[in-house]
């Protein structure tokens, strides 16, 4: 019952109303951010001996603006959030729209080698505008859902969105919905393609927040014990067995193993921290277990991952070709890296979306892919905290979900290129190029400011409000209301422990 | 819900730390195996954009240099001696791989010789690029230059060398027809593409380097080496040998070997003939007989002493091994005296084996290469005379000498130089599965001044050149080896 305990301490506040935003400190991590990536895009710029002007300072510039716009925003709308976690966010799209264009860079040589023209428009000024639109969705969502319980209302209807999402590339033809072999795209030729899996995922990780934290005495309570585990009962395994078949349904209508793979392993966390059962986690890794052996077993695109995985030097030119670059590009770049620029991830397939890591790790090396695997610790270790701090047990559970989410994401994808694990399509969060992948991201971003901002508000009384601030905080009162009095239908999980 | 969420903050650290294991793994402990994996560009990338050394010939004379370009490889290989010299230099190819001394000397001229990596790591802390060493040669432009333009003049096929005999210094080396390295080299893939198809479809393949990678049989030439065994197994410039016109070989099923034209030795009807008129007349009757009666191995031993043994040498290119072959039996021996059957040798032997004729037998190894230096040209190898020992007695030496000087008289052909005395040697090879009516392959083989041989040379010329079936090595080779020893006695 710490959020009582916080409330009441919370009456010691009037004396001092001003309890620190880290609004400051953000904006300086922003600033940071921006020069940290405007000097890659310096470096980048020298090892490929283009001429430094003032363009770049512009461009720098550009992106400090646009994440000056975004902190402006926070100050307005969430102005208690987590200060990490959009200077975090920053530096790892920076840094993903750096090596982008890098890679531009290297296909414009490599074009104009074969005597073809340049590929317009560059893939880094379409990842600019994805970045800029991302940010409006970023607005939207903060501005739109002011109070993240009010999500709970929309569980069903999200569940059912995320599952038509996850539908409609399965039933249009491959013509609309397959790019490399993967029948995950809804395409509106011409115009744009979209992959809805990754809003799918927001939709089902919010719907599994909300229902798992209704069931979740359910859930967690009733069943034998054998084994030193209470094992559930089997009419309570329904959530876990509809994960499963979603999974297996994406694997197999898609064969999109990566997606198939996050959403089960979110949706396995999601019930493992909703009712605290190792049972659970056993049972679902069994599953897991089971499921992948049938999939070895039935689907040779499974197969050739893993013989891949397994050997990927036996057939180095062929199909292990991807993975066997990606390795060699690791390997050149050794510990210091070739720098930015001056080594050739241009090589490896599918460097800007999948293999991204690779290309970054070949030119910052060790040192650099460390740098940006802390970010992504930071990232997640600052959601789970806000889940951690959160009064409610679906803000809780959906901060986590999330946060998890981009973890596990990241981790499918990277221990793909790395040889850790099979090799899964996925993109890596906000690195990768990528509208949709950026926009979702963003998405989740905008979700954990949302939550961070209400558990680390201060419960202000009311009275004290207009005193310091007349006019926007009127606003945010109302929109404290919600959080007390919306808490009755979760509270019975909000409250406990 | 908090302690299980707690428990998936710790699960995404061991996720993460897993990773970073595993990339460290990668980065660091696999690093230098997938640096050094055939399969991985990127070693080839970085050796390509680094500035390569330069080759040059002697005088300063630039063959290949890397010339600053604007691409993404930062330097571009230029060949300023193009055809001329394309067969020392080779080409240095993105596509194709480098061949040549780009390929032979890639340690020095890439920079990657354990000598240039202590200069890399200062080159590292003060900011600059790492760059190649030179490799400077003991060619000679001059001679190279009369070589190369005696054989394309004439359009030959073929290949000419020519050494320093006191030293050992390689004066020039030819083979034609040639190439222009420039396209290979270019930063074009396209053009590149174009430039090796071409080659490799063209015939006679410019691709092959006649001088060193390619045997031929010597023909009347290896009568030099059968008179220095015979000289050291009981003759004399002067013991008389057979003059027929045509001899039956032994065992052979009344098989026979004629000489040149099917005339008997100097038109002497026949009659005995001494051993230095035989060579002379270049009589094959004769020289079969020697063969015999000195015996296989005897011949083997002079041969072998002579780098006539299999095995390749290094001069700093690659040179095919040079054989005498099984010499099974007694009518292979008699084949075998007149430099035919299964003795197969390079040009560049051949030139060899007539420089340390000139240089009293005493044998020096052959250098292509003076020195190599830093880029600062400090010396980081230099190559120095160096003997090999008496593959042939001094005195015996200077009878086969003799013996030359009286053959060059004999030899017809142009391009004689007066108040000079050369000693030489012609060969007419026969080959091919129709030998009588397959142009031959002519030698010219000769050093000069007789007296103190400065250049040793060997000039082979392919399928009788412009002749024919009428070709012999007077007639095609004698003329370009003139020509070439003029250039290189002409001096700087």
């Amino acid at each position: 019952m710490s959020k009582r305990t916080d409330t009441a301490g919370g009456s010691k506040d009037v004396v001092t109303p001003r309890r620190p935003t880290g609004r400051t400190a953000e904006l300086l991590m922003l600033i940071f951010a921006s020069v940290i990536v405007t000097s890659a895009l310096v470096l980048v710029e020298l090892n490929q001996n283009r001429a430094l002007d003032w363009s770049l300072a512009y461009y720098g510039g550009g992106y400090l603006l646009a994440l000056a716009i975004a902190h402006l925003l926070i100050r307005r709308y969430a102005r208690y959030a987590d200060p990490l976690l959009l200077p975090v966010v920053a530096l790892l799209n920076g840094i993903g729209l750096v090596m982008i264009y890098r890679l531009d860079l290297a296909a414009e040589i490599a074009a104009v080698n074969r005597g073809d023209e340049p590929p317009t428009p560059p893939q880094a000024t379409l990842q600019l505008v994805w970045t800029a639109v991302a940010l409006v969705f970023f607005l939207i969502v903060l501005v739109v859902v002011r109070d993240h319980t009010v999500l709970q209302s929309y569980a069903y209807t999200l569940a059912l969105v995320g599952v038509i999402f996850l539908a409609i590339p399965a039933i249009l033809p491959s013509s609309l919905s397959e790019v490399n072999g993967a029948q995950i795209w809804i395409k509106v030729p011409g115009l744009f393609s979209i992959q809805p899996a990754e809003f799918a995922k927001i939709a089902l990780i919010i719907f599994a927040a909300a229902f798992l934290v209704s069931k979740r005495t359910v859930l967690s309570t009733a069943g034998k014990r054998i084994f030193g585990m209470v094992l559930p009962r089997a009419r309570d395994l329904g959530p876990l067995i509809v994960a499963l078949l979603l999974a297996l349904a994406v694997l197999v209508r898609g064969k999109d193993l990566g997606t198939a793979l996050l959403l089960f392993g979110t949706l396995l966390a999601m019930l493992y921290v909703a009712t605290s059962r190792i049972s659970w986690l056993v049972i679902g890794l069994l599953g897991f277990a089971g499921g992948a052996y049938i999939a070895y077993r039935l689907f040779s695109h499974v197969r050739v991952r893993v013989d891949i995985w397994l050997d990927p030097f036996g057939d180095p030119l062929g199909s292990g070709y991807q993975l066997v670059q990606s390795l060699f590009g690791l390997g050149t770049g050794g510990i210091f890296g070739t720098g930015l620029g001056a080594g050739r991830p241009d090589i490896v397939p599918f460097a800007s979306t999948d293999f991204i890591m690779a290309a970054l790790g070949e030119e910052l090396g060790l040192v650099g892919i460390s740098a940006i695997l802390l970010c992504y610790l930071i990232l997640t270790a600052r959601g789970i905290r806000t889940g951690l701090a959160c009064r409610d047990g679906f803000g809780t559970l959906l901060a986590g979900g999330l946060a998890f989410s981009l973890a596990l994401q990241m981790f499918i994808v990277v221990g793909g290129v790395t040889r850790l694990i099979p090799l899964t399509g996925l993109t890596t969060p906000f690195l990768s190029y990528g509208g949709s992948s950026l926009l979702a991201n963003y998405v989740i971003l905008a979700l954990l400011v949302r939550i961070s901002d209400s558990s680390r508000r201060p419960p202000e009384p009311r009275r004290a409000a207009p005193l310091s601030r007349p006019q926007p905080l009127s606003e945010v009162n109302t929109e404290m209301v919600p959080v007390t009095s919306k808490g009755t239908p979760g509270s019975t999980a909000g409250g406990a422990a | 819900m908090k302690r299980p969420l707690r428990r998936l903050g710790t699960a995404v650290i061991v996720m993460i730390g897993l990773l970073l294991a595993n990339i460290a793994y990668t980065q660091v402990i696999k690093a230098d195996d997938y640096r050094a994996d055939p399969n991985n560009k990127r070693t080839l990338v970085a050796e390509y954009s680094r500035q390569r050394g330069q080759i040059t010939a002697a005088g300063g004379v630039v063959l290949a240099r890397s010339d600053p370009v604007n691409d993404q490889y930062q330097y571009q290989r230029v060949y300023p001696g193009a055809e001329v010299y394309a067969d020392l230099t080779g080409y240095y190819s993105m596509r194709y791989g480098p061949t040549g001394l780009e390929r032979n000397q890639n340690d020095i001229l890439s920079g990657e010789s354990p000598e240039l990596i202590a200069g890399q790591l200062s080159d590292l802390i003060t900011g600059r690029d790492p760059r190649g060493g030179n490799v400077e040669l003991n060619i000679v432009p001059a001679v190279q230059q009369a070589a190369y333009s005696a054989m394309t003049d004439k359009s030959y096929v073929g290949a000419v060398v020519a050494i320093e005999p006191s030293t050992g210094k390689i004066l020039a080396m030819v083979s034609t027809p040639s190439y222009d390295p420039n396209p290979l080299a270019s930063h074009s893939d396209e053009v590149q593409r174009q430039a090796y198809n071409a080659l490799v479809n063209a015939d006679p393949s410019p691709l092959v380097n006649r001088a060193i990678g390619a045997v031929y049989p010597p023909g009347s030439t290896f009568k030099l080496v059968i008179a220095a065994a015979a000289l050291q197994n009981g003759y004399t410039p002067q013991t008389p040998v057979t003059g027929e016109s045509t001899i039956t070989l032994p065992d052979a099923g009344g098989a026979t070997l004629s000489n040149f034209g099917g005339e008997t030795c100097a038109n002497g009807g026949g009659a005995d003939v001494p051993l230095t008129e035989a060579l002379a007349f270049s009589c094959n009757t004769a020289f079969a007989q020697v063969a015999m009666a000195v015996g296989a191995v005897p011949i083997r031993k002079q041969a072998e002493a002579l780098g006539v043994d299999g095995n390749p040498i290094d001069i700093g290119m690659d040179v095919v091994g040079s054989r005498l072959g099984d010499v099974p039996d007694t009518a292979s021996l008699a084949q075998t005296g007149i430099g035919q059957r299964d003795v197969a040798v390079t040009p560049f032997q051949m030139a060899w084996i007539t420089a340390t004729i000139a240089n009293g037998g005493d044998r020096m190894v052959p250098h292509l290469i003076a020195k190599t230096t830093k880029p600062d040209l400090s010396v980081i190898s230099q190559t120095s005379p160096e003997s090999l020992g008496q593959a042939i007695p001094i005195p015996v030496a200077d009878e086969v000498r003799d013996m030359m000087i009286a053959s060059e008289q004999e030899t017809l052909g142009s391009g004689g130089i007066s108040g000079l005395t050369i000693a030489s040697k012609t060969g007419t090879a026969e080959h091919g599965n129709d030998p009588k009516n397959t142009p031959p392959h002519t030698w010219y083989t000769a050093f000069a001044p007789a007296d103190n041989p400065k250049v040793a040379v060997a000039v082979l010329v392919e399928n009788g050149g412009d002749l024919g079936l009428d070709a012999t090595g007077s007639k095609v080779a004698a003329p370009i080896g003139r020509s070439v020893i003029a250039a290189a006695l002409a001096g700087p």
